[in-house]
């Protein structure tokens, strides 16, 4: 690290439920230089008008509870403070949240759905979402998101002692919507939290999962796939804060990109904390550039500000298809268009075979199919 | 009857060139044996002929009964008839064996094959491999070992009953029961029918199972010498000293 750049620990200093807190973003700040902001409908500046409408429905099986609560309601903003602009803006501008409850020990027989389905790109419009999944139980959450919407929200996971949540959120909206949204998760004593994003829909999705631990045996798996096409831009931001002893952390981000200004991003930014000693983290995104004109910006930050780490580590890789790996399917037959597209799936197949629900496996299978028949 | 012929074939790779002028026609029904020193582009030949990127054909010419295959892309020279089994097949990682199997086999032929069917084939062509079942679930070449890689080689022969096959290095680096498997599949495909093999190798240890009809002596990018079985004999007696040597 540079002596003129800042330490990444204080890069995520900022934390606000103030919007007042957080200037309007030039797009010459770190946290926004590769966000074409002009594309952000107004969601960062605050000026663009609340005409937008999202309708989020939740299907909760038995011994779960989802319950649209008021502003006030003292479980929100417990486990997030908003970290940019936009988060904050997000959180002093949704009308109510939804709070999804899982109770102490409860495993419940299926998994809970959140769909979010957007009614336009005219107007923007705020959300936030709250899941609570109390002591020792186990949950796993489906996030849809669909349609069109210029969409900005914030959703804490709060996963308490010994619980495990899984969440995939799929990113599926429609080809004009534009999504900024926080997913954090907080890890209590020995929490699993595992969380997979597919972003393939949008003209803008900027997502950044974080994860914070509040006792030790804390463990997160973020996983995520996209797929850019011509024009979209799909940026991850990850942070995963290790401020308690003998956590884990793994993260594993994939991406296909193809057409004229396919843009992707993904940041991984990884803070060992004094006070985490014996964490275990590893930090790994790759990317496929399937054609001219597209680009991927990748960037791995790992900051180590203890002397006992059991295990610390990234890597970043963009490349192009495999010359070798076309050239040996083709050389048994299989035209370069299908070479290409058993490759591709293969790359990015492996990472969805970790989504537990069957039926949205090979869904996002089935998408991934999709995007390459274009 | 098939008839691979290669006329004056010269390739460059980076500009550098490697084949000087190689001519050979190949028969269904014969085997051929390419033998010569590491660095004589033995592999540079088959690579050029099954149309990989890296190589520039410079001059000259190779058809499969009469079609000009260096005016079709890799995939329609392996569906035109032509196998290449290569000498360091590659990884590639989240392709299933099977998946890759089905697909390449559902190419050549221009149909998907029956489904039943087509697990008895693979099953069986497995069998006679000593492959293990397992290997079916696994991704394409990730993990084998050296003589795991040659049997999948050979398997895919089998399965895709090419008109002619390059067969490049398949014997070096397997032991001897290994190196028995694999020309028991070498010698299974010659028995199928109309078929044509170039076996390209740096020992002779394969030619005890796998009879050559004529062997063809590679230095310095060209056929330096060619003969009958006896050739071999001379050169596991001699070595490759002389060729090498005149080829400076
Ligand atoms: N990518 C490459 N760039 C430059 N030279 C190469 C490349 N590949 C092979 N060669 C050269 O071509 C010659 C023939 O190589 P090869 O065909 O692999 O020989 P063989 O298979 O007989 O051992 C060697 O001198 C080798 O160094
Ligand atoms: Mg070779």
């Amino acid at each position: 690290m540079g002596l003129t750049e800042k330490p990444l620990s204080t890069l995520h200093e900022k934390a606000s439920y103030d919007l007042d807190d957080f200037d309007v973003p030039t797009g010459r700040e770190e946290a926004w230089r590769f966000t074409p902001l002009s594309r952000l409908k107004g969601l960062h500046s605050g000026k663009a008008a609340i005409t937008g409408r999202v309708l989020t429905q939740t299907y909760t099986p038995a011994g779960v509870t989802a319950e649209w609560v008021g502003r006030d309601d003292a479980r929100i903003g417990k486990a997030y403070v908003p970290a940019d602009r936009v988060s904050a803006q997000a959180y002093n501008a949704f009308e109510k949240a939804l709070v999804v409850t899982v109770p102490k020990e409860t495993v419940p027989a299926e998994h809970i759905r959140i769909e979010v389905r957007g009614g336009g790109s005219d107007g923007v419009t705020y959300g936030h979402i709250v899941v609570v999944v109390e002591p020792m139980a186990e949950a796993v959450v489906v996030l849809e998101h669909q349609g069109s919407a210029v969409y900005a929200d914030n959703i804490e996971f709060v996963v308490g002692d010994g619980a495990t949540l899984k969440v995939v959120s799929l990113q599926d909206w429609d080809a004009d919507a534009v999504h900024v949204s926080h997913h954090h998760a907080q890890l209590a004593k020995d929490a699993t939290f595992k969380g997979f994003a597919v972003t393939m829909g949008g003209d803008l999705v900027r997502l950044s999962p974080s994860v914070s631990y509040t006792g030790p045996g804390g463990d997160a798996d973020l996983s995520g796939v996209y797929f850019a096409d011509a024009g979209q831009h799909l940026e991850h931001r990850l942070l995963v804060d290790h401020s308690q002893p003998h956590c884990k952390s793994n993260v594993d981000y994939r991406g296909a990109l193809q057409g004229q200004d396919a843009h992707a991003v993904w940041i991984g930014d990884v803070i060992i904390r004094v006070e985490a000693e014996g964490t275990d983290t590893y930090e790994l995104n790759r990317n496929l550039i399937l054609t001219d004109g597209a680009r991927a910006d990748s960037v791995p930050n790992l900051e180590i500000l203890t002397g006992e780490v059991a295990g610390a580590g990234h890597a970043s890789a963009s490349g192009r298809l495999d010359d070798e790996h076309i050239f040996y399917l083709q050389a048994r037959g299989i035209p370069f268009d299908e070479a290409r597209r058993l490759v591709v799936k293969g790359f990015l197949g492996q990472l969805i075979e970790k989504i537990q629900v069957a039926e949205i496996r090979d869904r996002v299978l089935n998408a991934v199919e999709a995007e390459l028949a274009r | 009857m098939s008839t691979l012929e290669i006329r004056d074939l010269k390739v460059a790779v980076e500009d550098k060139e490697i084949l000087r002028g190689v001519n050979l026609t190949v028969q269904s029904g014969k085997t051929h044996a390419i033998m010569g020193p590491n660095g004589s582009g033995k592999s540079t030949l088959a690579y050029a002929i099954a149309g990989h990127p890296k190589y520039t054909i410079t001059s000259g010419e190779v058809l499969l009964d009469g079609v000009d295959l260096l005016a079709l892309t890799v995939d329609e020279r392996a569906r035109a008839g032509l196998f290449l089994a290569m000498q360091y097949p590659v990884e590639v990682p989240g392709v299933s064996v099977s998946n890759f199997l089905r697909t390449a086999v559902t190419s050549v032929r221009g149909e998907a094959p029956k489904l039943r069917q087509f697990a008895k084939d693979l099953k069986s062509g497995m069998d006679a491999l000593a492959i293990d079942a397992a290997f079916a679930q696994r991704n394409l070449n990730e993990g084998f070992s050296g003589g795991e890689k040659k049997r999948h080689e050979i398997l895919q022969l089998e399965l895709l009953r090419p008109k002619i096959a390059v067969l490049d290095e398949t014997d070096s680096g397997l032991d001897v029961d290994a190196l028995r498997v694999v020309s028991e599949g070498i010698n299974r495909f010659r028995a199928s029918g109309d078929t044509g093999v170039l076996l390209i190798t740096h020992y002779t240890r394969i030619l005890r199972y796998v009879k050559p009809d004529f062997v063809h002596v590679f230095a310095g990018g060209k056929i330096v010498e060619e003969g009958g079985p006896e050739l071999a004999d001379k050169l596991e007696a001699e070595g490759y000293e002389q060729y090498t040597k005149a080829s400076v």
